[in-house]
């Protein structure tokens, strides 16, 4: 198995999410992380999945999401041609022995505090899934409350865009 | 795809123009209104339906209008059924029209098997009111939710001004590319609000667009790859039928002399009679089908797609082979077997550009096939269709089949239901011309025949329509004979009665040692006959007739043949012995094709 990460262009119609996890559903493959926003254009969303399949039978995948009427356009992003983030909130017990530590580990993965209370932090961070991963194994022996993560959100570099030559005209 | 329906572009072409013209205000009407005139628009002239609670106000209007004929089902699987053997028989779009809930939901397996097998039906589902969705409201089912893995698109509608879109890309989307079912859910409130009809609608599918036109690189490769061939053969889908191609691949065999197989879905595509045509492939196929495709150096398939029920064992199916595959669906090339020319297209474009490609490259290669041809006509003369007698003096099944075949000709028309019955219809009945077999092929339907022969007839009224169907499919279905007699719609059903899921009881013969578990049905001979055929058959207002012996077969299709005031049922007591040879059993190579019980061909080794 390899992680690949799918990036979508999508009509804004309903059901179409139901219809793009469906194809996945059907073969039994989990999606790691699924993010969905707007995009540049008015009525199109781009969906950024992950998933963790080998390469044959998400080529087969591949093709059936381009069948889907409301799916536009679809890349797969390569780790080393795109910038791949998510984000993460993560609520820390931190109190008066521990705060002090809790933030400098803040510092040190340059993510920051959002809220503080008594005797917990929320901290907020955004990177790779390596480095939030590494946050969350540092903060983990204070105790960690609660995790809310976003789907991986990627985009391809250079100037390139992916709804260009879809929207060239 | 096809001549008569809109080609994939922003806007179709109105089938009656004048309607939006500039400075004429657009007619207001109500929702059900829309949708009638919509289908008219486009076309269409007849539909399949039963209305509910949340429809009344579409069948309101279906009342006050005669430029679409509406056919009352029993069920509404019927409906789906009756439009998928409209649309098989005539390449028409099919038509059914049913009501929330329940109603949606039995649509549900005809539409899976529009989606197995690409037929290009629409139907067009009431939902509740667009205020009570999702409220569990009387009568209401997520049919969107619940056909969205069968369904090529769906919509689902809740205002009266997006209809003509709606009914018009519906209608677009299942007949273009590659068929397929599209569903229309419209709410109740939809239907009796009130709107502009504007046509032709705006129709905004910027995620849809079909290829049909091939690679021209890829289509000289695979010319160049046949002129080059020793053991080629061309593996004949039903999208050559989908596609109306059937001329184009004539000529190109004709051209190449290659060998044609034509699949389950394909039977037709390609004239029995013509002495390239080695038959059906797969596991009920002939010896010279199935080695062929088992044996060849290059297999161009023509829109199939390399079913199981086909290649056998897919990791030792045709290890000698390239593959040219053709289809204008990309997501089914390379999806079983690796091909190594992928063509993307419409095959009548794809065939045609093949045969003009192949006339280049025959310049500069001399093709010489003949020791192929020499093998394979070996292997049909030791291996033709045959059957034996029943030992235990009924009829013969494929007696029946074929008898009806040769009395009724090319020109009828032809829908199986499934098992046995089915196989030895493919097999025994000669198809000269598309869109002569109807069956459920990928989805393997029971119940299929009898409304699909019901559709066909009134897409097709001046053809002979046959309904083979089994007596465990005709007893899931057999409802639409009422729609058959009041409607007068006088198709002509027989049934190969073996008192059993014969299919299931082969099996159950061959690999489950002799236990008949659960596939008696009794209604045959020697058991109680329930329900008595002849007498239902009456019931339903249409002609019975009952068959036990030989000398009786010709004389009860030709008084069926001449019958044509009422629907006609032919049961055909036959012998439940009968097995459907030759066969490959399943999960083992195609090599192991059995002529008959314990009877596997002998042939050159590599």
């Amino acid at each position: 198995m390899s992680s690949h990460v799918l990036s979508l262009l999508v009509e804004d119609k309903p059901g179409l999410l139901t219809r793009v996890a469906g194809l996945f559903a059907r073969r039994g493959f989990n999606i790691e992380s699924l993010a969905v926003g707007r995009t540049e254009i008015e009525g199109l969303s781009r969906i950024t999945i992950l998933v963790d399949v080998e390469d044959l039978p998400l080529e087969q995948v591949t093709k059936q999401l381009n069948k889907l009427i409301n799916v536009i356009k679809i890349v797969e992003l390569d780790p080393s041609q795109s910038v791949q983030r998510e984000h993460l909130l993560v609520k820390v017990r931190a109190d008066n022995t521990t705060r002090s530590q809790v933030l400098e580990a803040v510092t040190l993965f340059r993510a920051r505090v959002v809220d503080v209370g008594i005797d917990a932090v929320v901290i907020e961070v955004t990177g790779d899934s390596g480095k939030t991963q590494a946050l969350l194994r540092v903060l983990e022996p204070y105790g960690i409350k609660e995790i809310a993560q976003s789907g991986l959100v990627a985009i391809g570099r250079g100037s390139k865009s992916i709804t260009e030559r879809v929207y060239k005209n | 795809m096809t001549a008569d329906s809109p080609v994939p572009s922003p806007s179709p072409s109105p089938a009656a123009p004048g309607l939006s013209g500039a400075g004429v205000e657009p007619e207001i009407l109500t929702g059900s209104g829309a949708i009638i005139r919509s289908l008219e628009l486009l076309g269409v002239t007849d539909v399949f339906g039963l209305p509910g609670g949340a429809v009344i106000p579409l069948y309101d209007e279906l009342m006050t209008q005669d430029a679409i004929r509406h056919i009352l089902v029993r069920h509404e699987q019927g409906a789906g059924h009756a439009a998928e053997g409209y649309a098989s028989a005539s390449n028409r779009v099919g038509v059914a029209i049913a009501t929330s809930g329940p109603g949606a939901t039995n649509l549900v397996t005809a539409i899976a098997d529009a989606y197995m097998d690409s037929v290009p039906i629409v139907c067009i589902t009431g939902q509740v009111f667009s205020t009570l969705m999702g409220t569990d409201a009387f009568q209401e089912a997520d049919i969107v939710g619940i056909t969205m893995p069968i369904t090529k698109h769906s919509f689902l509608v809740k205002r009266p001004e997006d209809i003509p879109a709606a009914i018009a890309s519906a209608h677009l989307i299942a007949s273009t590319g590659r068929p397929g079912p599209v569903l229309v859910d419209i709410t109740k409130d939809a239907q009796q609000n009130k709107a502009p009809f504007i046509w032709p609608p705006k129709l905004d599918l910027p995620g849809y667009r079909p290829i049909t036109k091939a690679h021209g690189k890829q289509v000289q490769a695979a010319a160049q790859l046949l002129a080059e061939s020793r053991k080629p053969v061309l593996y004949v889908g039903g999208g050559v039928i989908r596609a109306r191609a059937s001329e184009e691949l004539l000529a190109f065999a004709e051209l190449t002399g290659t060998p044609v197989v034509t699949t389950l879905m394909a039977r037709g595509a390609f004239p029995d009679s013509h002495e390239q045509h080695l038959g059906m492939p797969g596991m009920h196929g002939t010896v010279s089908a199935v080695l062929a495709l088992q044996e060849a150096d290059l297999i161009i398939a023509l829109g199939a797609r390399f079913d199981d029920r086909v290649t056998g064992k897919v990791s030792e199916f045709a290890p000698h082979a390239t593959i040219v595959h053709v289809d204008v669906d990309p997501a089914e090339i390379s999806k079983i077997r690796t091909a190594d020319v992928p063509i993307v297209g419409d095959a009548k474009d794809v065939i045609a550009d093949l045969t003009v490609a192949y006339a280049t490259s025959v310049k500069t290669t001399t093709p010489d096939i003949s020791v192929w041809w020499t093998y394979l006509n070996g292997l049909r003369e030791e291996f033709p269709l045959g059957y034996s007698e029943p030992t235990d003096g009924l009829l013969a099944p494929q007696y029946v089949i074929k008898r009806i075949g040769e009395l009724t000709g090319p020109e009828g028309v032809y829908a199986a239901g499934v098992g046995q019955h089915q196989m030895w219809a493919a097999q025994y009945i000669k198809y000269e011309r598309p869109n002569s077999w109807l069956n459920s092929g990928g989805a393997g339907t029971m119940g299929y025949s009898v409304p699909a022969a019901m559709g066909a007839k009134v897409a097709e009224p001046d053809r002979v329509v046959w309904s083979i169907d089994g007596d465990g499919c005709f007893q899931m279905t057999n409802q639409e004979l009422a729609t058959c007699t009041i409607n007068n719609i006088p198709i002509k059903v027989a049934i190969i009665n073996n008192s059993s899921l014969g299919m299931v009881r082969q099996w159950q013969t061959l690999f489950y040692d002799g236990r008949h578990s659960f596939t008696d049905l009794n209604t045959g001979h020697g058991s109680a006959m329930v329900p008595d055929f002849v007498k239902l058959a009456e019931a339903y207002g249409a002609l019975g007739i009952r068959v036990t012996s030989a000398d009786q077969v010709d004389d009860a299709i030709k008084l069926a043949l001449a019958t044509n005031d009422r629907p006609v049922v032919i049961d055909f007591i036959v012998s439940r012995d009968a097995m459907v040879w030759p066969m490959v059993p399943q999960g083992v190579s195609n090599s192991y094709v059995q002529y008959a019980k314990d009877h596997a061909p002998t042939w050159g080794e590599e």
